[in-house]
């Protein structure tokens, strides 16, 4: 019936492990899928928003780097459609003109320029020695020849600095000649510069070769490939914004976020480390990792004392449920014994009587004469009431049997509480001798009937004397049972002079499975259902205890309305006996 | 006193325990009482037909009928013949309902014979 406590154990310990395991998956994993469903979310938009921003960044910058270089353009129309050819070369008039420039715009124009068909800058304002310099191989030049208005790539030129120049072809006599500007290419370049986001992001322009317009932050020509396909992807986009990602020579991760300007001749390109760019949110993202970790830790760590909780409280119930399922067998056990013991005593006393009747038979006969001289005749008559005397103690012996073991009868009926408790003095008797114990009554006469089940009482009593036994086993002592009526109700007193019950005890002695007794001696029940019984009946079991004085046990039996003495019931049975028997 | 001493009192033993009627009659016998052997209830209460008896000794336990219907039947016969009763310990409340019933009184077995004949002088002298 028991099983091995080892399979036992690792039967719990597999509990433990589905319950903790069910209850992470019915909570972490819910967890996490919102959580990721949530994060993914947030990137998406968080992604549109970063875009966005830097988009229209870039956007406004371009506007305005357009807008600064048509401006410019438009300066030096201006200046050359007012003065014409004659006025500007002559250089005092050009130094004036230039003077004027730089004092509106600040040091943005460095130099102007007037350059004839023949290429021969005939007149020249400005911190370089170019006067007469001759531009007619310059590629420029030849650019600037064939279109009205002219902005070059960044070049370094005859000066050997980086600048580039803004160029207008007018006529003069019907030939052409072109009035050029350089640009500060400082001025040019903080345009660019200035913009800059987080601590990656720069911007700077790149032609349609790939060559840099501007002076960029990192050094980009080790990713000429990633350029060049942005590029292409930029042309292709024409007029609208380019956002590119792709990884650098070093692997890491960029947005280009790119467009093109002046034309389309050149393309402003921002560029920012895409961990820079979602540093926001992968600040978030920790954070949220971080929480739902810890969240998960917690569940497991609640998860995993829930479930030792429950299995143990589990296993508790389980070897509680076996300790009673022994008790029931055992009880089985000893009620077919009582039975079959009972069965066998009624059957003894047959034989038993026809014994003792022959032996007073013999008796009988050995008063005639006849015997009267047997020299035998004391001898016989001492045998025959030797079998007399031992057939009297089988009486006896089969009686205690009987009245023990009788049939538990659950039916109520008036029961006569002193003849009872007298019935069970004598049943104890034998023990109480054995543990040296005095049992004393003090019944009240004339008590009147309690309505109840014979059997159930008489287990009630014998478990209270049973336990006062129990609890004088080792000094002796003495038992005092008395009976009274107080009001409505026929109480019963049981008390010894037992070691008593510590207050703590005392609280649950009634409490089923309670027990002090050494396992295996106690079942823990009786007073419980000792306390059901008398409950049922509308009575009421209380307990006082003081330590080394003994205990008392106070039994309160409610007397029905229609109990009688126990004493003039029985005279009214006997005057009116069939009523009664019918009852 | 004397008319009973003279006249052996009547008495019908019903008991399905051969043995126990064969050795009661004997020793009743001997004290002056005359006994009617019946070893089930039929036939006590055929014997009861029959004659008519001083006192009767019922067992309460047997095969073919209970001792308590046969009690009945007795009284409805004869009210006024006293009814002593034998029960095996423990069927005590049985013989309380055959007091109920109108038996004189009832007796546990096994039961000294000295006592029986008490009873049935008390039973006898009680229905006179």
């Amino acid at each position: 019936m028991r099983n091995d406590p080892k399979t036992r154990n690792s039967y719990y310990s597999m509990l433990t492990r589905k319950m903790v395991l069910i209850m992470l998956l019915v909570s972490v994993i819910p967890m996490l899928l919102v959580s990721w469903s949530i994060l993914y979310e947030f990137r998406t938009s968080y992604r549109e928003k970063v875009f966005d921003h830097l988009c229209e960044l870039v956007q406004k910058h371009t506007q305005g780097i357009d807008a600064f270089l048509k401006e410019r353009l438009a300066d030096i129309c201006f200046l050359a459609e007012t003065f014409g050819f004659e006025d500007l070369s002559d250089e005092s008039f050009l130094r004036e003109r230039l003077k004027t420039l730089q004092r509106e715009y600040g040091p943005v124009f460095v130099d102007l320029g007037v350059i004839n068909a023949q290429g021969l800058q005939v007149a020249y304002a400005g911190p370089f020695r170019l006067e007469r310099a001759i531009y007619s191989n310059a590629r420029w030049f030849k650019r600037a020849m064939k279109t009205q208005y002219f902005i070059s790539d960044v070049f370094l030129g005859l000066r050997g600095l980086p600048h580039f120049i803004v160029a207008v072809r007018e006529s003069w006599n019907g030939k052409p000649w072109i009035l050029r500007a350089t640009i500060d290419f400082g001025a040019f370049n903080r345009l660019v510069e200035n913009i800059q986001v987080g601590r990656t992001g720069f911007a700077f322009i790149l032609n349609t070769n790939g060559k840099l317009q501007t002076k960029a932050r990192e050094d980009i020509f080790r990713d000429t490939k990633t350029y060049m396909s942005l590029l292409k992807q930029t042309r292709s986009q024409k007029d609208r914004m380019t956002i590119f990602e792709a990884r650098d020579f070093s692997g890491k991760k960029k947005i280009y976020v790119s467009t093109l300007l002046k034309n389309g001749q050149w393309m402003m390109v921002f560029q920012q480390d895409a961990g820079d760019a979602f540093s926001e949110f992968k600040r978030t993202r920790t954070t949220a990792i971080v929480i739902i970790l810890l969240a998960a830790l917690a569940i497991a760590t609640v998860a995993l004392i829930m479930s030792k909780m429950m299995v143990d409280r589990i296993a508790r119930a389980d070897r509680e449920k076996e300790r009673m399922n022994e008790q029931v067998i055992q009880a089985g056990r000893l009620a077919a014994i009582g039975e079959l013991a009972a069965g066998i005593a009624h059957e003894i006393n047959n034989p038993v009587a026809i014994m003792v009747e022959e032996a007073g038979w013999i008796g009988d006969l050995l008063q005639e004469e006849q015997f009267q001289n047997s020299a035998n005749l004391e001898e016989l008559k001492r045998a025959v009431d030797q079998i007399r005397i031992q057939g009297r103690r089988c009486k006896e012996i089969t009686h205690k049997l009987l009245s023990f073991a009788r049939k538990t009868d659950p039916r109520v009926q008036d029961v006569d509480v002193n003849e009872l408790i007298k019935e069970l003095v004598r049943f104890s008797e034998q023990r109480a001798k054995y543990v040296r114990v005095t049992i004393n009554t003090r019944l009240q006469e004339d008590l009147p009937f309690v309505r109840a089940s014979q059997s159930e009482l008489q287990q009630v009593f014998l478990n209270l004397i049973n336990n006062a036994l129990d609890a004088m086993e080792k000094e002796g002592g003495t038992l005092n049972i008395t009976t009274h009526v107080q009001g409505d109700y026929l109480v019963v007193e049981v008390s010894d002079t037992g070691p008593g019950i510590p207050e703590a005890n005392l609280q649950r002695i009634f409490d089923p499975f309670f027990t002090t007794k050494a396992v295996g001696k106690g079942t823990g029940l009786g007073l419980s259902i000792c306390y059901g019984i008398i409950k049922k009946m509308g009575g009421e079991i209380n307990v006082r205890s003081a330590l080394g004085k003994g205990t008392t046990f106070t039994i309160m039996l409610p007397i029905g309305p229609r109990a009688t003495s126990a004493q003039s019931g029985e005279i009214q049975n006997t005057s009116s006996p069939k009523e009664s028997y019918h009852e | 006193m004397n008319n009973r001493a003279k006249r052996p009192l009547k008495l019908l033993l019903i008991d399905d325990e051969k043995g126990f009627v064969e050795v009661m009659s004997k020793r009743l016998s001997k004290r002056n009482i005359e006994v009617r052997k019946a070893f089930s209830g039929t036939e006590g209460i055929q014997a009861l037909r029959g004659e008519d008896f001083d006192v009767a000794v019922l067992d309460l336990k047997m095969e073919d009928m209970d001792g308590l219907e046969v009690l009945k039947i007795f009284k409805a016969m004869v009210p006024q013949m006293p009814v002593i009763m034998l029960t095996g310990h423990g069927s005590e409340e049985a013989a309380r309902k055959g007091i109920r019933l109108g038996a004189f009184d009832y007796l546990t077995k096994p039961c000294e014979l000295e006592e029986l004949v008490q009873k049935i002088h008390e039973a006898v002298g009680a229905g006179r």
